[in-house]
């Protein structure tokens, strides 16, 4: 394999895609506190840094200082490997997820880049698949805990996700149809446009119920608020990741921002047009695609300080009884849609 | 060819994994792990879409499955501690059966393998990976094992929740 300046280049991507992850869990950190703080009329962080914006720091530094601790009657191999499962499957979700335009950075390289770890045609199966294997990072934390609360958290999670991932794949299969194709680059760029001049082609003005479903079914896999039972403090202790500590508990906290990002980086692709927006040139699309992501993320920590919990059999039921009857209805009104209006 | 020798070296390995643990529950993960391997085959035979939907319906549902069903009813490890002073095959259970099917098997593989008339050919007729094309053979071609399949899936459902269901 030669070294070309195209394989460098795509080398310094990955890796900087996977650094603006781990960024992108401590700013939400961040944000969370002080959007909390704000919407309780307190002020949040305020000691550590200029507006307390150090804050991450100091609890990434507490996470990296506290003893690692390890139940003596817990399954010692996969009690180490089930937050290794949770935040690798979180990292991986998000290689397939494009967030630019091709570019050549300013005329660095000779041919242009995608703005994507991995260019497949197959990408929103992709994400559905990963979001699949994350369950058992889940299920394994609580059954090796060997604890009652760690196993009824980690049970009820992962039956929690499995439930809402049909939803999910409903509501992402009536994308595609309008879509008519699997890529995620492919979508963006059919929301390429306006119409009347003015109103962004977005799929989000063909399919507002589609995207609703999506939303709420990306808020209980990824277990936030409302839907967050299984980590509530005042039910469960902490749910499945009770008897961890340091910086596995780290791993699982990462895992949970960063499939919060994934969500929004995805629900923008497939929803919010992507990195398309007015007044900016097609190479600096990102811009767009990060304001996009960070409206979704603000809408996230919104949800979680405002709304009560549902109460898990309350949560079963939506998922089951209401939103996965509405996901169906949304498939055959889109596919009669489709086939009327020849797409 | 190397990434063919690994993942079929990781799928056969995990697979003889699987039936050599006591603890049930790495058995379910070891699975798994050969479900994922193959998925790494499907891809190199240049067909993604059956290689995801390996790991979405295979190894992310399936196994799920399995996995709860593993660690609700919280099979015990294998064996007791009388049999262990006998030779593995004079003690009463499962080895011994499963040496007899064992040998079974690799009687038919021999004669199986043996008979084949040595031509090998390349796959005729278009590829059928896109998917696309898979969705127009399922809804044409195998319109009717498709629906079948669906009914029987529905059957399984139903039967599930009536045998589930406690009476009120």
């Amino acid at each position: 394999m030669t070294i070309t300046p195209m394989l460098v280049a795509q080398i310094i991507l990955t890796l900087f895609v996977f650094v603006m992850l781990l960024n992108s869990a401590a700013v939400m950190v961040y944000v969370e506190r002080k959007v909390a703080a704000l919407l309780q009329q307190r002020v949040g962080p305020y000691r550590v840094g200029p507006k307390g914006l150090l804050q991450p720091v100091a609890d990434v530094i507490k996470l990296m200082f506290k003893e690692e601790l390890r139940p003596k009657a817990a399954d010692w191999f996969l009690f180490g490997l089930a937050p290794i499962i949770s935040a690798a499957c979180a990292f991986a979700a998000f290689a397939v997820v494009p967030f630019g335009a091709d570019t050549t950075f300013f005329g660095l390289l000779k041919e242009p880049l995608r703005l994507q770890v991995a260019d497949v045609n197959v990408a929103v199966l992709v994400i559905f698949a990963i979001a699949s294997m994350s369950v058992y990072g889940i299920v394994l934390a609580g059954w090796s805990s060997n604890s009652k609360y760690s196993l009824l958290g980690g049970l009820r999670s992962s039956a929690q996700m499995i439930s809402y991932e049909l939803s999910y794949g409903l509501a992402l299969a009536a994308v595609l149809l309008v879509g008519n194709t699997l890529s995620l680059r492919g979508i963006v760029n059919a929301q390429a446009g306006t119409w009347f001049g003015f109103l962004p082609r977005w799929f989000v003005f063909l399919q507002p119920v589609g995207f609703l479903i999506y939303f709420t079914a990306g808020v209980a896999e990824t277990n936030r608020a409302p839907f967050d039972f299984p980590e509530a403090e005042q039910e469960l202790v902490a749910g499945y990741h009770t008897e961890y500590s340091s910086m596995s508990f780290a791993m699982f906290f990462l895992a949970e921002y960063i499939n919060m990002v994934t969500v929004s980086a995805v629900a923008t692709n497939l929803f919010l047009g992507g990195w398309q927006g007015p007044f900016l040139p097609e190479s600096l699309g990102w811009i767009w695609f990060l304001l996009k992501v960070a409206a979704l993320l603000f809408f996230y920590v919104w949800m979680r300080w405002t709304l009560p919990r549902y109460r898990y059999d309350q949560l079963m039921k939506f998922g089951w009884k209401i939103l996965l009857p509405i996901a169906v209805i949304n498939l055959l009104v889109t596919a009669a849609a489709v086939l009327y209006f020849g797409a | 060819m190397t990434l063919f020798y690994l993942f079929g070296a990781v799928a056969v390995i995990a697979s003889l994994l699987v039936i050599s643990q006591r603890n049930p529950i790495y058995s379910v993960l070891l699975l798994i792990a050969s479900f994922g391997a193959l998925s790494g085959l499907y891809v190199m035979l240049e067909a993604p879409f059956v290689a995801v939907i390996q790991i979405i319906v295979y190894a992310g549902a399936i196994m799920v499955l399995f996995l709860f069903v593993v660690m609700l009813l919280n099979a015990p490890h294998e064996e007791t501690e009388q049999d262990e002073r006998l030779h593995a095959f004079r003690r009463q259970g499962s080895l011994r059966f499963g040496a007899v099917l064992a040998i079974a098997l690799a009687a038919e593989l021999t004669w199986a393998l043996t008979r084949g008339t040595g031509e090998t050919g390349a796959f005729q007729g278009e590829a059928v990976s896109s998917v696309q094309a898979i969705g127009k053979a399922l809804f044409t071609d195998y319109a009717f094992p498709f629906e079948v399949t669906s009914v029987l899936i529905l059957v399984a459902m139903v039967g599930a929740v009536v045998l589930a269901k406690r009476d009120a």
